[in-house]
């Protein structure tokens, strides 16, 4: 049965591994093939090669770990507020029944108008970027730290109270261990609008990270760096993204929904 | 020699009201004392309060007139030490092992370590649940899940135990059998037990004595004492006398639940 489980899991991943080759394959051949010019693009295997170039010049590498702080910063920030507003907010009826509706059209303003008022506030410096990514990502840890909070049993409620717990303790000890899964949809939420909002910003205007590089490679033609460090990128977000899930997996089959 | 563990005095309880809406008299006026050690059951109709009754004495709702005494002191609305209880709701915490959720109240208590294991280990012994002990709740049957709810309260060492429909999610055969495991825990232990239930043949079998609840408000009509041995077990059901108790439990019982049912007495 086990068995039969592991080789089901290992079939859909040699399917999504030749579906993904067969992208890259099909793009490497119109490269090649001069379908897609190379001022376009160009190829996946030179775009690897260029990008292996990049990372053993170190010329990148400033602009990399500055880029990697300001999410890591950002995406911490908005969970440790998130899930503190989520918690103060769950307790206080009058605060969440005012809130609602804002949290449910939140996502609808785009929170990048607001980037040249954060420049005009803080100057050029990393601050307004890790705010896009903080006001991009806090919300969405936010209103699911709410949404696995009101998912609490009663009982476990009832509980927390014949032990004598006060109200912090009941929150670390009790509802929010409960209401873990639904954070964690909050924390992978978290990590993507983090990426988004820091590197958006950066491409927008900034004076270093990997999104104003990339966007300097775009307007200097300079595909021999533009594209490995899109690949980059796209890397680093997948990477966090299964590592997130792989975690969220093992979380999920303790609980018996795995 | 008996002693008042538990006493009530004019309890009432009465939810909302304050709002403009017509307010909800749930329980009382009561009065009732629980001798310290003894086994006793609370039966009546669904939505007769017996669950405020429950919740009254553990201080997790105060009373709206009235007082409760536990061990000579007042529980107003704050829970004594001492109490333990467990739900008819599945109370584990699904995040932690068997282990860890019986351990828990012990941990906040900051007892040592080592001390908690070993009085972990004798709970997950007594409870018959070693094999589960690295086990989450969710790979656990209902029942495997409210022994270790159980196994939580009992661990504590409550002096008083308060069990609200307990085994109301349980089939017949695992009631009966985790009543009996009740029987002997309460032997054990020599803790005071209050039972709430809706299965008048479970609070016969266990329980010492029996308060009958009426509808809503639920205020007590009658105490019927079993005289059972303390060392007892399921089988006495067979007992002649256990018909004679659940029938006269019955026959109180009756006219409340059809009450509750929406229906006049049928006049004999």
């Amino acid at each position: 049965m086990k068995w039969g489980m592991s080789r089901g899991i290992k079939r859909a991943t040699v399917y999504r591994s030749v579906a993904i080759a067969l992208v890259v394959l099909a793009l490497e051949l119109l490269c090649r093939a001069g379908l897609i010019t190379h001022l376009t693009m160009p190829p996946p295997s030179e775009i690897v090669r260029d990008l292996w170039k990049i990372l053993v010049s170190g010329s990148m590498t400033g602009a990399i770990l500055k880029t990697l702080t300001d999410v890591v910063i950002a995406f911490a920030a908005a969970v440790f507020a998130g899930v503190g507003a989520g918690a103060v907010i769950h307790r206080w009826r009058a605060l969440r029944d005012g809130l609602d509706p804002l949290f449910a059209t939140y996502y609808a303003i785009p929170i990048y108008a607001f980037y040249p008022l954060f420049i005009i506030l803080f100057g050029l410096g990393d601050t307004p970027q890790i705010l896009i990514g903080f006001m991009l990502a806090v919300v969405a840890v936010i209103v699911n730290t709410l949404n696995g909070l009101d998912r609490v049993p009663r009982a476990l409620i009832k509980t927390a109270r014949i032990y004598r717990l006060g109200p912090i303790k009941t929150a670390a000890r009790i509802t929010l261990p409960f209401a873990a899964p639904y954070l964690f949809t909050g924390v992978k939420l978290a990590v993507a609008y983090s990426f988004i909002g820091v590197i958006g910003a950066e491409f927008i205007m900034s004076r270093s990270g990997l999104g104003y590089e990339i966007n300097f490679a775009y307007n200097n033609f300079d595909n021999a760096i533009m594209y490995p460090l899109i690949l980059l990128v796209m890397l680093a977000a997948t990477t966090v993204n299964m590592t997130l899930y792989h975690w969220e997996k093992k979380l999920l089959a303790r609980r018996g929904r795995g | 020699m008996s002693v008042v563990h538990v006493s009530l005095r004019n309890v009432t309880r009465v939810y909302g009201g304050a709002g403009g809406g017509s307010p909800l008299h749930a329980l009382g006026p009561l009065d009732l004392d629980l001798t310290k050690g003894e086994f006793f059951a609370v039966v009546g109709p669904s939505g007769c309060g017996k669950s405020t009754l429950l919740e009254v004495i553990a201080g997790l709702a105060t009373t709206s007139q009235g007082t409760v005494e536990f061990e000579g002191r007042a529980v107003a609305g704050t829970i004594p030490d001492g109490v333990g209880v467990v739900f008819q709701e599945d109370a584990c915490f699904p995040w932690l092992t068997v282990a860890g959720n019986i351990a828990f109240g012990l941990r906040q208590s900051g007892l040592a370590a080592s001390e908690t294991a070993a009085l972990v280990r004798h709970a997950i012994d007594l409870m018959g649940l070693a094999e589960f002990a690295d086990a989450y709740p969710a790979q656990l049957s209902g029942g495997m899940r409210q022994r270790v709810c159980i196994a939580r309260t009992l661990v504590m060492r409550p002096r008083l135990i308060l069990l609200d429909e307990p085994f109301g999610a349980l089939d017949q055969q695992t009631r009966l059998l985790m009543g009996e495991e009740l029987l002997r825990l309460w032997r054990e232990t020599g803790a005071t037990v209050l039972l709430i239930t809706h299965a008048l043949d479970e609070a016969v079998m266990l329980a010492d004595r029996i308060g009958v609840m009426s509808a809503r408000p639920g205020r007590l009509l009658d105490i019927v004492e079993t005289a059972w041995p303390r060392e007892r077990d399921s089988r006495i059901i067979a007992d002649p006398t256990f018909g004679r108790i659940t029938a006269r439990l019955w026959q109180s019982l009756r006219e409340e639940s059809l009450k509750t049912m929406g229906k006049r007495p049928h006049v004999a």
